[in-house]
């Protein structure tokens, strides 16, 4: 049940036909399929899978794209959406006998209505230029995942994108009002409403966070909500990972909702330190960073509590940034702990992972134990507010056995997660890596029902298929592996 | 399975194999809202019980049966709430109707509807299959996020067993500011007001006033109420106001006629139909108290990008809910047939055709 991951080589009689077709209604400069064009659309963020796609189209228009997938659907050939390409879990992996669609050419603001809150843009709109443009109304748009200066509106809506923000302002599927696309047979679709609701069932949640496989999307029309006055963040050091994952639980029954919630571990922030220099405590066990935004009146009374329950909670150190120039500073780090990383190791690999915030401590210390087991460092950064963990695994993938034993240590930390009562994914998407791991969160039972949501949406599974949603039959086959063990899983999957 | 979720699988199954239709019920208390109910009664009540309760997770996972004022008042002892503030019109509501439901109360502008605090369930579908999605985190994006969709499905694609629901501390103050203005300033000031940084947790605009409750740090209240005058309402009186409109035993719902409730962009003008409407949400939800035709009450919803539910009338034959377009009809067909083959659950309580 289902449709597997299909990655056959390009079929040149195939693709002339596919051409031709899409060239009735596309510019030439919109079909791509010489192997030199192709060629860099091959993977998306998570670079380890690449497959160069049949043909890849960048219609310019709403017309085009429905009828380019009236045409795809006619033919029974697959479409892969893609955005900004920079996801982290191969959803917009292409494949060798599907279109490539790309919105990139989908990249302007159609209307701001300052007085309703909201804008309406195209999926190719970077998220960090949502909120450019409407700085001047006194208003931004919240989810704020850390490639945000990259990734664009339609792949977070695919995604369900978080950010450092989440736990009190949301994820994509809280901010966004409205999407319009179109079915995989190419009618026009509206989910969700310029109104709070939308008669029926809630679409709009169902296709947020459904990895391109259900809808394709056009138009977006998200929320946006009012700048608050003045942000500022405690930094604090602990002598322990595990007081500060106590620290936070504090923190939170006390009844304070942090804007931001950050932490990083020691080996995190050395990283981090030696390349920011935000002037990071390097003899603590963990850094928490903890803001709170509003009025200033609310934002003095905030910091003053929280900092008397870090204090009580054991931090070593605490310091509150005194402007805008120094919580930048104080934040630098953590934003920019992903290409921190680059500069320590040839590679890192970045999971995903969430768990309820009193395993903290028992997980990190599963983790270290990973470590020792496949001897690989793995510094972890950590949204401690709502549970999400990214550690980040450093290995060179120019050396095959440590890229193997790369996966096994984070397939080992997500059924962590999962038998500690969390997921294996929070904000990256399951896509193409993460799908064994499903096998673990869910049973058959679950996985058929999401086989037939799939179905209902798109009977023939032409929309990217293969990904997010494993076959009953390769969950089977993922039973037997574990037990094998020791071999790389599924040859048939290219590999770098 | 214990005992009571075992029950439900097993009438689930029997009904599902004899065609049977059921009738998901808990204390009954929204019975009037949607079509007419049908089918014999499967009463939700027996599988009660808060399961798992973490202050400082900020999470509470309870059984469908649970009445949904001992999980407030759980909550309320650890100083945390369900924010989007229910109605329960009804001693006897439970959590499983009130998230079937999917209706939302007057802090929902402000700090979000009941499908954004979904964050798992367990169901029994109409195969009677007991399936698990979501979890009890906050950010979770394996799978397709089934337990949002059961958010407002009123029981037509599964028997909510479970549900894990995300609170949010109670605010430390509250106070209500009273202003005297008519229904098109109310709106832009509603309007203008939620664009700017301010602790305003609800609005309501009734009969030439518009009521504004803060709600936040005492410090951060000053500062606001300063800010934008008015006057100061009682807090007693504050708090009957805000319960009346929450659960509409307020007086304007008491008139007799068909009441409407029109979802609309918050910055509609006042709609030109025969009867003055309530408004909450800064605009974006709009009662009305109206015999007109339900024809011009859709037509004028629709007309402004929204949509009117017809929420309390003897006369359901024009649906209780705006008919959908017809790629969004097809697909909640399809996914109904896909939760519910036999098409035993609830049976045309949202929709004639599931």
């Amino acid at each position: 049940m289902g449709e597997a991951l299909s990655l056959k080589q390009v079929d040149a009689e195939r693709q002339r036909a596919v051409v031709a077709a899409l060239r009735a209604f596309l510019p030439e400069r919109a079909v791509l399929w010489q192997e030199e064009d192709t060629r860099p659309y091959e993977c998306d963020g998570l670079t380890a899978y690449r497959h160069v796609p049949m043909v890849v189209a960048l219609p310019e228009t709403e017309e085009q794209v429905g009828r380019l997938l009236k045409t795809c659907h006619a033919m029974g050939v697959p479409v892969v959406p893609r955005g900004a390409g920079t996801g982290l879990s191969g959803g917009a992996l292409p494949l060798g006998d599907g279109v490539l669609l790309s919105m990139a050419k989908f990249m302007r603001v159609v209307r701001l209505d300052p007085v309703a809150r909201i804008a309406v843009v195209q999926p190719g709109v970077r998220n960090a230029a949502i909120s450019d443009v409407v700085a001047t109304f006194g208003l931004y748009y919240a989810p704020d995942p850390s490639s945000q200066i990259a990734c664009s509106i339609g792949g977070n809506v695919a995604e369900n994108s978080g950010g450092v923000h989440c736990l009190k302002y949301g994820l994509t599927v809280h901010n966004v009002l409205k999407v319009r696309g179109f079915t995989v047979e190419g009618e026009p679709v509206t989910f969700g409403s310029e109104a709070p609701d939308a008669p029926g069932y809630d679409l709009l949640a169902l296709v947020i966070g459904s990895e391109g496989l259900l809808a394709v999307t056009t138009e977006i029309t998200v929320k946006l909500l009012p700048k608050p006055q003045t942000a500022r963040v405690i930094m604090a050091s602990f002598d322990n990972v595990e007081k500060a994952g106590h620290a936070v639980a504090e923190v939170i029954a006390a009844g304070i909702l942090p804007a931001g919630l950050e932490m990083m571990d020691k080996p995190a922030t050395r990283a981090v330190e030696e390349f920011v220099h935000a002037g990071y405590d390097l003899e603590a066990a963990a850094i928490l960073l903890c803001e709170s935004d509003g009025t200033p009146e609310e934002v003095e009374e905030e910091i003053e509590r929280t900092k008397a329950l870090l204090g009580r909670a054991g931090a070593t150190r605490m310091s509150v940034s005194r402007d805008e120039a120094e919580r930048l500073r104080f934040w630098s780090g953590r934003k920019a702990a992903f290409p921190a990383m680059g500069r320590i190791s040839p590679d890192y690999y970045c999971m995903d992972g969430t768990i309820p915030r009193k395993r903290l401590g028992e997980v990190l210390g599963f983790i270290a134990g990973m470590e020792k087991k496949y001897g690989l460092r793995c510094p972890n950064v950590f949204h401690a507010g709502d549970g999400n963990l990214h550690p980040l695994i450093l290995f060179d993938a120019n050396n095959p056995d440590e890229l193997r034993r790369t996966e096994q240590f984070a397939a080992e930390v997500l059924e962590k997660c999962v038998e500690v009562g969390g997921t294996i994914t929070g904000e990256h998407g399951v896509g193409v890596e993460k799908i064994d791991q499903m096998c673990v969160q869910f049973g058959r039972d679950e996985l058929e029902v999401f086989h037939a949501v799939k179905r209902a949406f798109d009977p023939k599974g032409l929309l990217n298929p293969g990904k997010a949603v494993p076959t009953l039959a390769r969950c089977a086959e993922h039973g037997r592996m574990r037990v094998r063990g020791g071999k790389l899983p599924h040859p048939e999957l290219p590999r770098f | 399975m214990d005992a009571a979720v075992s029950a439900i699988a097993g009438t689930i199954r029997e009904a599902a194999a004899a065609k049977r239709p059921l009738r998901l019920r808990g204390g009954g208390t929204k019975d009037f809202y949607g079509g007419e109910p049908s089918g014999e009664v499967l009463d939700t009540r027996p599988c009660a019980g808060i399961v798992n309760y973490e202050p400082s997770e900020l999470v509470i996972t309870a059984r469908c049966g649970t009445p949904l004022a001992e999980l407030e008042s759980v909550l309320a002892g650890k100083g945390q709430m369900l924010a989007f503030e229910p109605p329960h019109f009804g001693a006897g509501a439970t959590l499983g109707g009130c998230v079937a439901a999917g209706l939302s109360g007057p802090r929902r502008a402000a700090a979000g509807a009941l499908r954004d605090f979904v964050l798992g369930a367990r169901i029994v579908d109409g195969r009677g299959r007991l399936l698990a999605f979501g979890g009890q985190v906050m950010k979770n994006v394996a799978g397709y996020d089934i337990s949002r969709l059961l958010a407002g499905s009123l029981g037509t694609l599964g028997l909510i067993v479970d549900v894990s629901l995300k609170v949010l501390p109670r605010p430390q103050a509250e106070l209500t500011l009273a202003f005297e203005m008519p229904e098109q300033r109310a709106i832009e000031t509603m309007n203008r007001w939620a664009g700017m940084p301010l602790p305003v947790s609800a609005t309501a605009w009734n009969d030439g006033t518009l009521s504004v409750r803060l709600s936040g740090a005492q410090s951060a209240l000053r500062a606001a109420a300063a800010n934008l005058g008015g006057e100061r309402v009682d807090p007693a009186q504050a708090e009957r106001f805000w319960s009346g409109i929450r659960e509409q035993t307020d007086s304007y719902f008491a008139a007799d006629a068909p009441l409407w409730r029109l979802s609309l962009p918050p910055a509609t003008p006042p709609l030109s139909l025969p009867a003055v409407p309530l408004i909450e949400w800064n605009g974006a939800l709009r009662w009305l108290k109206t015999g007109v035709d339900p024809a011009a009450v859709r037509a004028a919803a629709a007309q402004a990008d929204g949509h009117a539910t017809l929420f309390r009338g003897r006369d359901k034959s024009a649906g209780a809910f705006a008919p959908l377009a017809p790629v969004l009809a097809r697909l909640h067909r399809e996914l109904k047939a896909a939760f519910d083959p036999s098409g035993i659950l609830n049976r045309g309580r949202l929709y004639a055709e599931i």
